[in-house]
This record gives C-alpha cells, sequence and structure tokens, in this order.
C-alpha cells in the first residue's frame, strides 16, 4: 500500500508538473502551426511576460493601489507589453524573413531570445522577483487510504485548471471566431489565404499576440512557482520534448505531451534514477521523444509530412 | 544589393573598429596604481546571488581609496568584467585583465568553483594569486602543491563537516547519528560535488546513512527530488544550491511539507536572494555563515560615510546582506595581503607574485580585525605557506521569515579528518600535473 | 584588373578540379598561410602590436581557430548534408573527454568475467584523433534517426544527445577518473617529446589542426562523398532516386562531422581550458556552434571561418567598446546590451543576407572581377 501510494504520488506530480510544460509548449505550438516558425524565444517571453507583469505590481501595491486592482492592471500592462513585443517581432524580423527557410527562422528566434532576454532585464532588472497569485502549498488527499496522504501541490492543481481553460478558449478562439478560422486557413496554405483576402501579416501579428498572451499565462503559473528570475528561459528547453511527442501542429497535443513527457521523467528520475546516479530526467523526457519520433517522425498527434519530388 | 553591401560594411567596419578600440587601449594608468580586476556576474541565471557579491567587495575598494587614499598612498583601481558565470568566458576576462595596471593583476577572486578550476591550471604560468573565499578547491588548502590558490576562510569541506557537527549538537551528540539517515541535494556542478568526498567520510566514521541527490543546472525542477525525499524521510537534508536553485528546494521542500528547520544550506545556499523568494515558506530554514552573517558592523558605518555618503558605492539595496558582507570579506582579505607585501617589497605597485608573499604572510589578528572594523564577522585568520585556507570555523544561522538569526557558536571543523583528505587528494592532483611540491621549511 | 581569371588556362581535367582553380585565390591563400604561420608568431616574439600581451592569442585566436574548426564540423553535417543538429556540444563534449581517459590510460574492469581491458596512457596525438574517432562512433549512432526523422524535428531529437551526454559525464565517475569534483585537467601537451606550453606555440598548435582538416574538409566537399552529401540536402528522394544511399550519405556525414567536432572538442579542453567540467559544452555550445555556421554561410569552409570570428569576437569587442572609450556605464548594463546588440545583429544579418558572409564573399569576388570597369 505504502508503494502504491508513492507511485501515485510521483505519478500525480508527473502528470502536472508536465501540464506546466505543456503551458509552454501550447505558445511554440501556435506560432508553429500558423506560420511554420519554431519559436525558441518563447521560453524569454515568458520571462519578459513576468517581468513586466511582476514589475508593474510591485510598483502599484507600492503606490497604494488595492491588491486586486493592481494585479488587473498589472494584467493588462503585460498584455500591452506583449503585444508591443508581438508587432515588432512580426514587423522586423518575421516580416521580412518569409519564405526563407525553416533554419533560418529558428536563428533568427534564437537571435529574438537574445534580445528579449537582454532589454527585458535591462528595463525591469535582474534579480529574483517573487509572485504569489496562486497557493503554494499542498493538499494530503486520501489520509485514511495511504499513510500520510497522497501529496498534490495546491498551485500544480491551478496550473492544470489553467491549462484545461486556456486549451478551452484557444479551441473557441480557432474554432468559432473569424480571425480563428482565418488563423487555421493561413496555416493551411498562406498563399492560398492571401488570394482570398485574409490580411496574413495581421494575422501573422495575431498569433504572435495569442503566443505572448499564452506566455503572459505560464508567467503567472511559473513566476509564483520559481520567482520571476533569468531561470525562466530555460523553461523553453523543457518544452521542447514536449513539443515533440504531441507534434509541432497540434494543441491538444501540447497537453498529451506535457503529461507523458511529466509523469514518464518523474516515474523514471524516483525510480531508476536512484539506480543510475539521478538528475536524469532532463535526458530521459528527449530520449522519450526521441523513441515517439522514431514510431511517428511526426509526433503523436501532428500532421503527416507528406513530401513530393 | 544596397542594403548587402550596407550590412557588409556595417558588420565589417564594427569589427574593425572595435578591434582598434580594443587593441589601442593601452595601460592609460598612472604608474602609482595598484590594479585589482573583479570578475563578477551582474546577469544571468545567478545574478541575483552575484550582484550583492560583487557590490560589496566593490564598495569595500571604493572605501579604502576613499577613507585611506587606497593602501598607504597607492590607490586601488579595480575593474569588474562580466563572466556570466561561464567559464570560458571567465578565462577570457581573466586574460584580458591579468596584464593591466603598471604591474598587471593584485589577484583574482573569480566567484566561481568552475572558472577557479580553470584559472588554477593558468595562474602558475602568470604568477597570480586565486582568491577563493569559501569556495573553490577543497585540496587548494595545500600551499605546497596549489602555490597560487588561497581558499580563504573555509572549503567545502569544512562546510560539510560543520554541518555534521552542528546535526550531531542537534542531535545531543555524535553518538546519536549512528543509523540516522543524511541526505544532500546539491548542484550538479563542481562546486555541488565536492562535499560529497567529506560527507562520504563523515558517514564511515559516524555511522550515519548518507545519501547524495543531484539536481541538474539551473535547478528550477526538483519536484522528483523532493518526492524522493518525502518517500526516504531522512533526518537530515543538507543543501548545496546556488542561485534559483536554493529558492525551488526551499518551495519544493515546503511543498512536500519537509521542515525546513532540518534543512541546512552551505554557506552559499543562506543568503537573503535564497529565501526570500520563498517567502513564508522559507521561515526555520537554517545555514551555515562562513563566520559572518548579515548585519551591519563598524566597516558598514565607514562605508556608509565615506562612500554613499560622497554619492558614491553601488550595493545600497545589498548594504548589510549576506553575500554583500562577504564581498567585503573577500576584499579585505585580497587588499590586507596587498598592505602585508607593501611592507615586506615597499609602498608601491606590486606583482602578483608579490602580492603571493602578502597572502602567505598575512595574519589578521583579533586586534587588527577589530581595527580594520570587521569585529562580529571575522575571527583571525593566520595564512602560511602550507595553509592556504587559514581558518576553519563557521557558525549556523536560521532564516525568520524577515531576518537571519545566529543560532549556534563557532564549530571548529575537524582537522584530523580533513587534513589526511587535503594531503592525499592534492598528491594526486601533483602526480598528475607532474608538480614538485614546494619546501615550506625553506621559504620565508 | 587584378582578380581576373582570363588568361589562366586549364589544360587538363585535374586543373579544372582543383581545390582552388583561380592563381589569385591560390596566393592569397599562400599569403595568409604564411601570415598565419609565420608573420603572427613573428609579432608575437617581438610583442609588435597587435601582440603586444598574449591576450590577443590565448583569448581571441586560439579559441577562434578551435571554433573555427568545430564549425566545419557542423558545416559538413547542417551545411552540406542538411542535417541539422544541435547536439554538437555533446559530440564536443565526447572528443575532450575520450581523448582525456586515452590521455590518462583506459582501464575497464570487467570483474564477472574475470578480466579487465587496460590501456596504457597514450601520447596527447594520439589520443586527441582518437577522441575525434569515438566522437565519429557515437556520431554515427546518433545518426541513425536522421534516417527517419527530418528537418526540425531531428534537431530537437539531437538534443537527446546533448543532455545525455551532459548527464554521462557529470555521473559517470569512470570517465573524470573519480575526481570528486568531476572537473578534469588536460595532460601536459607533449608531441614527439616536444613540450607545447607557451601561447605561441599553442597558437601553432591549432593552425596546425586547423589547416589540415579544412583542407581535408575542402577536399572531401568536392569529391564524391561530399557531391552526395549535396544532393541528400538539396532532395533527399531525389537522391535516392538517383541513386545514392542515403544511409551511407547520412551517416558519412555524421561521422566525419562528429569526427571534426570531436577533434575540437579535445583541443578546446587540452589546449585552451586546460582544467573543464561538461558545462564547458552545454548546450550554449552547440547554439553558437549553429550560429557560426549560419551566419558564416550554409555549405561554405570559408564560411566556416568567418562565421567563427564574427560570432566569436562580436561580443568580446562589444563588452570592452564602452570601457575603451570611457563611457561610464556598468558592467551590467554593457553585459546586457552586447546581448540585445548581439541578437539584433544576428536577425539583421538573417535578413539581409541569410546565405552568409560567404554569399557576400562570392558577391564581392563577382564584383572584383569586372572592377573597375563593370560592362
Amino acid at each position: 500500500m505504502v508503494v502504491l501510494g508513492q507511485f501515485l504520488e510521483v505519478l500525480i506530480g508527473g502528470l502536472l508538473a508536465g501540464v506546466l510544460y505543456s503551458l509552454v509548449a501550447l505558445g511554440f505550438v501556435l506560432i508553429f502551426k500558423a506560420s511554420g516558425v519554431f519559436n525558441f524565444a518563447q521560453g524569454a517571453m515568458v520571462l519578459l511576460a513576468g517581468l513586466a507583469l511582476v514589475r508593474s505590481l510591485d510598483f502599484m501595491v507600492a503606490r497604494g493601489i488595492p491588491t486586486w486592482a493592481a494585479i488587473v492592471l498589472a494584467l493588462l500592462f503585460a498584455a500591452v507589453v506583449m503585444a508591443i513585443t508581438a508587432a515588432l517581432i512580426q514587423k522586423l524580423v518575421l516580416g521580412p524573413l518569409v519564405n526563407q527557410s525553416d533554419l533560418s527562422l529558428f536563428m533568427a528566434t534564437i537571435g529574438i531570445t537574445f534580445v528579449l532576454e537582454g532589454a527585458g532585464q535591462m528595463i525591469f532588472g535582474s534579480d529574483v522577483y517573487p509572485l504569489s497569485l496562486f497557493p503554494t502549498d499542498a493538499w494530503f488527499i486520501l489520509d485514511g487510504l495511504f499513510e500520510g496522504g497522497l501529496l498534490v501541490n495546491k498551485l500544480d492543481v491551478w496550473g492544470g485548471l489553467i491549462a484545461g481553460a486556456l486549451v478551452a478558449v484557444l479551441a473557441i478562439f480557432f474554432q468559432r471566431t473569424k480571425t480563428g478560422r482565418a488563423l487555421r486557413a493561413v496555416a493551411d496554405d498562406h498563399a492560398a489565404a492571401e488570394s482570398v483576402g485574409i490580411p496574413i501579416t495581421w494575422i501573422w501579428f495575431v498569433v504572435w499576440l495569442v503566443a505572448g498572451l499564452v506566455a503572459l499565462t505560464a508567467a503567472t503559473v511559473w513566476g509564483t512557482k520559481l520567482g520571476v528570475q533569468f531561470s525562466i528561459v530555460f523553461l523553453a528547453l523543457k518544452a521542447l520534448p514536449v513539443l515533440i511527442i504531441g507534434g509541432f501542429t497540434s494543441v491538444p497535443g501540447a497537453i498529451v505531451g506535457g503529461l507523458i513527457v511529466g509523469a514518464g521523467e518523474k516515474i523514471a528520475e524516483v525510480y531508476l534514477g536512484q539506480q543510475i546516479g539521478g538528475g536524469i530526467e532532463y535526458w530521459f523526457a528527449y530520449v522519450l521523444a526521441l523513441a515517439v519520433l522514431l514510431v511517428r517522425p511526426q509526433g503523436l498527434f501532428g500532421e503527416r509530412i507528406i513530401e513530393r519530388i | 544589393m544596397l542594403r548587402k553591401t550596407l550590412a557588409f560594411a556595417t558588420a565589417a567596419s564594427a569589427v574593425l573598429s572595435g578591434a582598434g578600440i580594443m587593441l589601442s587601449a593601452g595601460p592609460a594608468m598612472a604608474q602609482n596604481e595598484q590594479f585589482i580586476p573583479r570578475l563578477v556576474y551582474r546577469t544571468g541565471a545567478y545574478a541575483p546571488n552575484g550582484i550583492p557579491f560583487a557590490n560589496g567587495a566593490a564598495d569595500y575598494i571604493t572605501m579604502l581609496n576613499e577613507r585611506d587614499g587606497g593602501i598607504n598612498g597607492i590607490k586601488l583601481v579595480m575593474e569588474e568584467c562580466e563572466t556570466g558565470y561561464a567559464t570560458d568566458k571567465g578565462v577570457e576576462c581573466y586574460e584580458r585583465l591579468k596584464g593591466k595596471g603598471p604591474t598587471g593583476a593584485a589577484y583574482f577572486s573569480p566567484l566561481s568553483t568552475g572558472i577557479t578550476f580553470a584559472l588554477t591550471e593558468k595562474a602558475p604560468g602568470d604568477k597570480i594569486p586565486l582568491l577563493t573565499t569559501g569556495y573553490g578547491r577543497s585540496e587548494s588548502r595545500n600551499g605546497a602543491v596549489f602555490a597560487w590558490n588561497f581558499i580563504a576562510v573555509g572549503s567545502y569541506w569544512t562546510a560539510a563537516d560543520i554541518a555534521i557537527q552542528h546535526i550531531a549538537k542537534e542531535l545531543g551528540g555524535f553518538d546519536k547519528l549512528k543509523g540516522k539517515k543524511i541526505s544532500l541535494v546539491y548542484h550538479d556542478s563542481p562546486y555541488g560535488k565536492e562535499p560529497i568526498a567529506a560527507l562520504e567520510v563523515r558517514a564511515k566514521l559516524n555511522g550515519f546513512n548518507f545519501k547524495a541527490i543531484p539536481v541538474t543546472h539551473p535547478g528550477v525542477e526538483q519536484k522528483s527530488q523532493w518526492l524522493a525525499i518525502r518517500q526516504d524521510r531522512p533526518d537530515y537534508v543538507l543543501l548545496w544550491g546556488w542561485g534559483v536553485m536554493n529558492s525551488t528546494s526551499i518551495k519544493e521542500a515546503a511543498a512536500v511539507a519537509y521542515p525546513r528547520d532540518k534543512i541546512i544550506g552551505v554557506w552559499w545556499s543562506g543568503a537573503e536572494p535564497d529565501v526570500i523568494p520563498a517567502g513564508d515558506q522559507a521561515k526555520g530554514y537554517k545555514a551555515l555563515m562562513l563566520q559572518h552573517g548579515a548585519g551591519q558592523f563598524a566597516v558598514h558605518a565607514d562605508i556608509e560615510k565615506n562612500v554613499y555618503a560622497k554619492g558614491q558605492g553601488v550595493g545600497k539595496d545589498t548594504f548589510g546582506q549576506v553575500l554583500y558582507n562577504r564581498g567585503l570579506i573577500d576584499s579585505l582579505i585580497g587588499t590586507e595581503a596587498i598592505r602585508t607585501a607593501q611592507a615586506k617589497f615597499g609602498k608601491k605597485p606590486l606583482t602578483g607574485e608579490e602580492v603571493r608573499w602578502g597572502f602567505e604572510n598575512l595574519n589578521l589578528t583579533a586586534a587588527r580585525i577589530k581595527e580594520l572594523g570587521f569585529e562580529g564577522m571575522l575571527a583571525p585568520i593566520k595564512f602560511s605557506c602550507e595553509d592556504h585556507q587559514g581558518a576553519d570555523q563557521g557558525r549556523v544561522h536560521q532564516w525568520d521569515g524577515k531576518e537571519w538569526k545566529i543560532i549556534s557558536d563557532f564549530y571548529t571543523a575537524d582537522r584530523k579528518i580533513l587534513d589526511p583528505m587535503v594531503a592525499e587528494y592534492s598528491a594526486k592532483y601533483a602526480a598528475e600535473k607532474k608538480i614538485t611540491p614546494r619546501d615550506c621549511s625553506k621559504e620565508k | 584588373m587584378l582578380y581576373r581569371e582570363a588568361g589562366q588556362f586549364k589544360t587538363s581535367y585535374a586543373a579544372d578540379m582543383a581545390i582552388f582553380p583561380i592563381r589569385q585565390d591560390r596566393i592569397a591563400l599562400i599569403i595568409l598561410l604564411l601570415f598565419a604561420f609565420i608573420g603572427i608568431p613573428l609579432l608575437a616574439h617581438f610583442q609588435l602590436w597587435p601582440l603586444g600581451s598574449d591576450y590577443m592569442l590565448r583569448a581571441i585566436l586560439i579559441p577562434f581557430l578551435i571554433l573555427a574548426l568545430a564549425a566545419i564540423g557542423v558545416n559538413i553535417l547542417v551545411g552540406y548534408c542538411g542535417q541539422i543538429s544541435l547536439g554538437s556540444g555533446a559530440f564536443m563534449a565526447i572528443g575532450a573527454y575520450s581523448a582525456y581517459k586515452f590521455g590518462t590510460g583506459v582501464h575497464i574492469p570487467l570483474e564477472f568475467i574475470g578480466t579487465e581491458i587496460k590501456i596504457a596512457p597514450l601520447p596527447v596525438l594520439p589520443s586527441i584523433l582518437l577522441g575525434g574517432l569515438m566522437s565519429a562512433i557515437v556520431g554515427i549512432l546518433f545518426g541513425m534517426p536522421s534516417l527517419r526523422i527530418k528537418g526540425l524535428y531531428l534537431a530537437v531529437a539531437t538534443l537527446a544527445a546533448q543532455f545525455f551526454f551532459d548527464w554521462v559525464f557529470l555521473r559517470v565517475k569512470w570517465f573524470t577518473n573519480y575526481a570528486p569534483s568531476g572537473s578534469v585537467n588536460a595532460p601536459e601537451l607533449s608531441f614527439f617529446g616536444y613540450l607545447v606550453h607557451s601561447p605561441i606555440e599553442r597558437y601553432l598548435l591549432c593552425l596546425i589542426f586547423v589547416t589540415l582538416f579544412a583542407l581535408i574538409a575542402k577536399n572531401l566537399v568536392r569529391g564524391n562523398i561530399g557531391r552526395q552529401w549535396m544532393a541528400i540536402r538539396d532532395m533527399d528522394i531525389a537522391a535516392e532516386l538517383m541513386g545514392i544511399r542515403p544511409l551511407y550519405a547520412k551517416l558519412s556525414a555524421f561521422a566525419v562531422s562528429s569526427f571534426i567536432v570531436g577533434v575540437a572538442g579535445a583541443l578546446w579542453a587540452f589546449v585552451y581550458l586546460g582544467s573543464w567540467e561538461p558545462l564547458a559544452f552545454s548546450i550554449d555550445r552547440s547554439l553558437q556552434l549553429l550560429f557560426m555556421v549560419i551566419i558564416g554561410g550554409l555549405g561554405s569552409i570559408l564560411g566556416s571561418f568567418l562565421g567563427a570570428a564574427f560570432i566569436l569576437i562580436l561580443p568580446i569587442l562589444l563588452d570592452q567598446v564602452p570601457h575603451a572609450l570611457g563611457v561610464p556605464i556598468s558592467v551590467e548594463t554593457v553585459s546586457l546590451l552586447v546581448f540585445i546588440v548581439t541578437g539584433a545583429l544576428i536577425c539583421y544579418l538573417l535578413i539581409v543576407e541569410p546565405h552568409g558572409f560567404a554569399r557576400l564573399w562570392s558577391i564581392a569576388k563577382e564584383k572584383l572581377r569586372l572592377w573597375p570597369f563593370p560592362y
């Protein structure tokens, strides 16, 4: 019973941790789907959104604005920052780079990462800024069944709820709104979309904006978890295996991929890691992803890659 | 086409003009100045911890210049170089700064175990001492082999030993350690791995079960480590983290309801940036002190009066913090070594080799420490040719949610345990690098 | 006027296929090599500008040469064969750690079958080359997925190699000879009894390696195998239909590339750092190398050098400009500015010349041919 309890605890913890990776991975998926850009800068966008949020929040709280109002205003401010970032990226970098190779676009987003990291820290500071929007303590459920109860972190649950809500909102956005439908059209074939009158640069701006807002959402959760600070950019590296497992183009894939990666790596770390020295979760997620790719080269939910000569 | 040509021209001219500037910037310094290079990291993943240390170290040197006009009339000139905690960047900074000033760099203080390891290979060739206050290679205490390393005040082995002593005291004696479980959560790098050897020796000696749990750089993801701890239920957890890893550890410990007062951090895990982000969850968390803790002492009043009152100084918002104070001590030891060396070689800018003599003959007595304004922060330190560490003491402090409270007396690390390790590992290093140890009895 | 191949008649196929078909190129190359092999050491020896101190050699030229070598390796894989790899740092690490093991003696106890493998410490040169060989073998292994996975999916999959080897060299104590800290020291650099020690000697050592490997690479890519790689890069299905075996072509690219990258890794560890830990070969290194080949020019050996120079030297220069000009801004601001400017310049270069410096160079050559009287 104790063993089962421990296993369940690791499993639940892993699944929830995986959802938090999905929050970051979602931003990748949106941009890749709509513009074919593999956006390495998503981690830096989370950092920028988090910094904008926490610094404006602290600023307003220090000036006596009530907390709830300050939170709303800070969220709005961060959203505006992300909108400006999206517009600049679209206008200055990705617009001129249309039709370049995947690799060039990918490298350009790494360049953007540098700029965002530097600018974010220069404007907002490079210290650790604590953020506490959500409770971070733990529940101990099923106390009667297992000794000491099963540990579930409240923050992780919040993260899961937010991710669920986000996916629902995105689904409605893509299926029900005009912009969302235009987005899907652009994703399918941007030349065809343009020919029926969809303003393609506007659509790309919207995509980056949505990705920026997803980053802001991720920042609220991750900022509460870690404090807003530079290390948040490393989240991009934890989101990549999620992305390959789920497929670059699938929103549900990002969630499922997150669950698989989270559960897989935690179980591997706790049970296998103790045998072979620990610290294996970083590469384990990638090896898991590699294994999935060997069976399905486009990921579990990705669109099939068809090549013609 | 025009744009392309323009781009090429911009890039090329940027590189060329930059090269010109870089190379033409020769030593524009006066001949009566002592150059002190400062490797710092004020950006990147470890900036929150790097900034206060760099501030303290810089403010102390500024204070010496403002109050005393340098050391015996020799003005101190410092230049910071940003390493970002990256080894290759640190090596580049070292190469850039080592030759500046009329006599070259007095000493280097890299504040990174990785950079220390790399510079340990280069310093003997350039004859520049490395001052590593409370970090670096533990076996570099042996000055006969590591002629240029000064692991001042304490090594990680000292820290490990003191931590176990403190646990034994809390439990009520060394015999109580038997059968207890102690886990080490460590930053997976040379820094985090250093204490393992000393802890393994102690585990054998005192009969506790020791387990080392690595956390991958930079340490933002520790859920599985702490779930494993929750299942394993060790009696104590030692924390050997740096930067974001520390606060994350405390938060994850809180998340699995591991009592924070059973966690003891090393002195690099026991400062304000480590606990403040964790908020109330850090209450009760303990950490070792590299002798000193937070707070303001006589030297702070001097800095207030001579630096900040004149509108200078860089560390106002970190003033009196643990790492700021450690920066002060780092510069104190370095500058006092210069002062000691000036007594022998004359009041002029000194070379690295002369400063090394100063280090090896540095004797900070209690009276001298009081005179310098460090009373209450630092116990006496005395270096020698054989002993490049100079002190073996440490204390423990605890975070009460607002500030660090000192909760123990001084512990002295057990040299009967550590000295054979220093001898063994430094002999291994000497054999590997084909170094013939100096005969310290012949040095004066 | 000066740069024109008119009058240079090629009377044999061999001459037509020569590695540098234009006489001016050959002359320029010889001058460059003479300068690198003789001029720079002379300047350094007499401490003349710009080599007055050994900063230039130790902090710029040596890392530049080693990283250029690594960039050549990466360029073979990414630029010539079209297989994007984000794991180059890991292959540098494999080269470095294998060379270290061969240099300090390999000892594998195989107690369960009652025997052991023991190799006495090898001299430095064979150690470095064996380091490259080990890297090539692992490269082939991790190249296998490329037969099934393509493009960015492959790029992310190569990160598996990166993180796996980061972990291996941290965790498996055998690789670090059970050093308590996990950081290892290079053995002394002795070549045929000659001890390489001073910066000039180290520089020349790297230069010899780089020159040799650059020539080998240049030869490989214009030969049969290089053409196979390029065919695979341009359209792998079409190449397969033409009779090129993707298995052989892709894996050979992985092998050659990893070999060169591994040798570069061993040099980086032995010659530049002297003492290192796995962090020296982290994902940042991989991305840096990829930048070098893309900014320099995919599918160009010359581009690897230009890219390495740009990516290595630009941040170092930017970092020193404000100080040298006497502008009083803090190192913090400077290093953040360096980030911003580097990132922005990379984006800018990708926009104005996606094919890198190598393309600009060839455009310049075209113009030179017509100069000063364009049609």
